[in-house]
């Protein structure tokens, strides 16, 4: 689409282009909030199965509020690992919302109560959803169209998850429950397994996790495996990296 | 008591996390290394957790119907099939291992 230099002008100029553009990021933002709706269940399922309260699964939802981190960090406890466990292997996946934080932050201008609210928003969804358009406004609506539907989606369907298994917890097994968490893991790195270089450390990953669990406590593996990484050097600059793999080709 | 302090502790540090871009940075960029390890930690991590929850059980190895389900999901997956099917289809299918004494 054609953007003018001031977002105003250009909407003023095509109102039609730019509801038909809104319409769409809502369309793209409603599949994925329905998305996160089984996942929500299942994580109030299985905060009822590790023997947490309502609240804190309420809790986990409203303020950790991160999806991925909050399922490691619950994985992690329900397992009877430590505390300091559980909150290293959340940290480790919320990290990305520092780059998320980056990459929206010319658009959530404002007050700054009013970014300190916004900032809460700050998921895989809203992220993704917020980087459909390159004009600031839809880039905006998207952020909080994702964002506000994800936090009232996923703080809802957590609550229906621990209240319809918090007395049935038997119930989590029969119904398959347990297994709906490695399959959405699955499905969240399936993509990214398309590129050799996230394949290699996600498989190393996996082996060194599986390998550890019997001799170390419980949330040491699933940290452990971010060592990984390492076999890619992410210390090195990009550039460097280019040059030399260039040098080797040669 | 534990649960709490590992909520707040990860809420409070996690907001950090998301409230710096808007917050704090004004407009700077991360250091090259953050970027690339906000980039690259996901895929072991979550490799990890997949393996984890499939294939142990309070700290042993342990093959059962988890790993039934998560054949089916991959399947699923390599089928490109949406995501809530992935999810659904691998209860089932650990749902019925399960009814058959897997």
């Amino acid at each position: 689409m054609d953007r003018g230099p001031d977002d105003a002008v250009c909407r003023g100029a095509e109102p039609i282009e730019a509801a038909a553009d809104r319409r769409r990021l809502k369309r793209l933002a409603m599949s994925v909030v329905a998305a996160v709706a089984p996942f929500g269940v299942a994580f109030g399922a299985v905060c009822s199965e590790a023997g947490m309260s309502v609240a804190q699964a309420m809790g986990f939802s409203t303020l950790v509020f991160t999806g991925g981190s909050q399922f490691a960090a619950v994985t992690v406890l329900a397992d009877g690992g430590a505390a300091v466990a559980a909150v290293t292997a959340g940290l480790l996946l919320s990290l990305r919302s520092l780059a998320y934080g980056v990459v929206m932050a010319p658009v959530l201008e404002g007050p700054r109560w009013w970014r300190a609210l916004a900032s809460q928003l700050m998921i895989d969804e809203a992220a993704a959803i917020g980087t459909v358009s390159e004009d600031p406004a839809l880039r905006r609506y998207g952020y909080f169209a994702a964002g506000l539907g994800v936090f009232v989606v996923w703080n809802l369907t957590t609550f229906i998850g621990a209240v319809a298994f918090g007395d049935a917890v038997d119930l989590i097994e029969r119904f398959g429950v347990d297994a709906t968490i490695p399959a959405a893991f699955l499905g969240l790195i399936w993509p990214r397994l398309a590129d050799g270089e996230q394949r290699r450390i996600a498989g190393l990953g996996a082996v060194i996790a599986f390998l550890l669990v019997p001799f170390v406590p419980a949330g040491v593996p699933i940290v452990a495996a971010a060592a990984a990484v390492s076999i890619v050097r992410p210390w090195e600059p990009r550039s460097a990296r280019s040059i030399e793999s260039a040098g080797e080709g040669s | 008591m534990t649960v709490w302090f590992a909520l707040l502790s990860l809420a409070a540090v996690t907001y950090l996390f998301k409230s710096a871009g808007p917050l704090l940075l004004g407009g700077r960029e991360l250091p090259p290394v953050v970027d690339r390890l906000a980039e690259l930690l996901p895929a072991p991590l979550l490799a990890a957790l997949v393996v984890v929850a499939t294939f142990t059980d309070a700290g042993a190895w342990r093959l059962d119907a988890r790993a039934v389900g998560l054949a089916v999901a991959a399947i699923a997956l390599w089928r490109r099939a949406p995501f809530v099917l992935v999810v659904v289809l691998a209860a089932a299918a650990t749902a019925a291992a399960r009814a058959v004494g897997a």
